[in-house]
């Protein structure tokens, strides 16, 4: 039987479909599929987007869908909402907003909860979108969960990063905080018929002027758009293939992607790591000795784990 | 498969005491990894022209307190866009929610699609206003369950957590 990565990229979307649900469910045979498709993927152009609930990511998504679809390029949309961390349960809705493109053959979307992961993003969403990649989507869309002010996941994940605001979400020094103002590579202030919107567009220059001159020498620009009417939206693409441009002409595209292959290479190993000591632990059912042990203070945990390290290296 | 975890590991310690914290990972770490429990995702939706979703959002609403991963794709769906949505989320089970009398004809079609596409597998529920005597001609037609008004949202979970295996071996390899 053809294995479920060749189905992938046969075009089988039921494969693809089940190779994500694995990947969610961290069901092991999943790596299996993945590493037979890694090397179809790195063709794709990633796009995040994110911003505070409710400022109109799935509707920006939605229509930047149509004029992709229209310049002939496939689309996939990877969008996050998130997880009670009550019951374990989550409504995902962002597919509201995008169902119109459910009978395009050129789109495919899949809906996934953070799953307790922080940072706006789910832990699986890199895999997903590899799988994707591997579909053979041109352009990847990546929603992130509504973002307060800290969840910059998705700057380690896209080739451009968009940022959504909306007028009336607070005072100038907002502005100025850390976090998501810093990874834009574009920023959209959508609902931008509503009042205040012309004083958060000279709030946002100044705060983008101030900020310290950027290594890829880009400067980030700010779209207004009315997303529900659609208007901004085409301004908002063309502003993305100009970053996509200047991105591939700098060398910070390279860079970029050797740190993001570096940071992916170091966690998958750190939990391969990790995962095998405590293995190790659970098959000598030594958790209660240990416990104990750390909770007595006859031992430390640093000392702890470099003898369980020096023992691991000794018996190989 | 365990990417991102050193996130949990942070925030863990920040809270809990630094053993606790590394306690509280691990078994994390075996609960997702050793039993292999699957999430229960669901697609709830509505075919046809009404736009009553108040009876569709209380069932999303409740199954998401159940644990479950819940899909929802608003109203005035075709069973196209159904039945792509449901191959594309991979998801295990579909509640389709009808008050307009047009379920005999939209019902069956999101199972026939789903069928011509090769996912025969996710089951398909319903629910609404749909008078007694359709009941047998739709499980004839392969909805496997219909929920009348009235019923309670504790007997739509049991009903999917009874249908839906969330253990064992990936489908994938089925």
């Amino acid at each position: 039987m053809r294995s479920l990565a060749r189905r992938i990229l046969e075009g089988d979307i039921r494969a693809a479909s089940r190779l994500m649900r694995d990947i969610d469910d961290r069901i092991p045979s999943a790596l299996d599929a993945l590493k037979e498709l890694y090397p179809q993927t790195g063709r794709a152009y990633i796009i995040g987007i994110t911003g505070p609930p409710g400022s109109g990511k799935s509707t920006i998504v939605d229509k930047m869908v149509d004029i992709f679809r229209k310049e002939g390029k496939t689309v996939g949309i990877v969008a996050v909402d998130p997880t009670s961390p009550f019951t374990g349960g989550a409504i995902l809705g962002d597919r509201i907003r995008m169902q119109r493109h459910a009978t395009d053959e050129g789109v495919f979307i899949r809906s996934l909860a953070t799953r307790g992961c922080l940072g706006g993003l789910s832990r699986s969403t890199q895999d997903i979108i590899n799988v994707m990649d591997a579909m053979g989507k041109d352009i990847i869309l990546v929603e992130t969960v509504g973002v307060g002010q800290d969840e910059v996941e998705i700057v380690n994940t896209a080739h451009t990063s968009i940022v959504v605001l909306i007028p009336g979400l607070g005072d100038d020094i907002q502005a100025i905080k850390a976090g998501i103002i810093e990874i834009g590579d574009l920023f959209v202030i959508n609902k931008c018929e509503r009042e205040g919107s012309e004083k958060m567009e000279r709030d946002l220059k100044m705060v983008l002027e101030m900020s310290h001159k950027r290594e890829d020498g880009w400067d980030p620009p700010i779209f207004k758009t009315e997303a529900i009417l659609g208007k901004g939206i085409f301004e908002l693409v063309y502003g993305i293939y100009r970053h996509k441009q200047a991105l591939e002409q700098s060398h910070v595209l390279e860079k970029k992607l050797r740190e993001r292959a570096k940071a992916t290479f170091l966690e998958v190993l750190e939990t391969e790591v990790m995962s095998r000591f405590i293995q190790k632990i659970e098959k000598k059912d030594q958790w209660d000795h240990i416990l104990d042990e750390l909770i007595k203070r006859r031992i430390d945990p640093y000392s702890l784990a470099e003898k369980m390290m020096a023992e691991e290296l000794k018996d190989h | 498969m365990f990417r991102y975890l050193k996130i949990g590991v942070w925030s863990l310690s920040g809270i809990f005491d630094l053993d606790l914290g590394r306690y509280a990972l691990c078994s994390m770490l075996l609960a997702q990894g050793g039993f292999m429990n699957r999430k229960i995702r669901v697609l709830i939706a509505k075919p046809g022209l009404d736009g009553h979703d108040r009876g569709a959002k209380v069932i999303a609403r409740a199954l998401r307190d159940a644990g479950m991963e819940v899909i929802y794709t608003g109203i005035r769906q075709t069973p196209e866009q159904i039945a792509n949505a449901a191959i594309q989320e991979g998801v295990d089970i579909v509640g389709l929610s009808s008050l307009s009398g047009a379920h005999m004809s939209l019902f069956p079609k999101v199972v026939q699609i789903l069928k011509e596409k090769g996912a025969e597998d996710i089951i398909v529920f319903g629910g609404g206003i749909i008078p007694v005597d359709d009941i047998p001609l739709l499980k004839q037609a392969g909805i496997r369950e219909i929920f009348q008004p009235g019923t309670s949202t504790e007997d739509i979970i049991q009903y999917i957590q009874e249908n839906v295996k969330t253990t064992g071996i990936s489908k994938s390899e089925a």
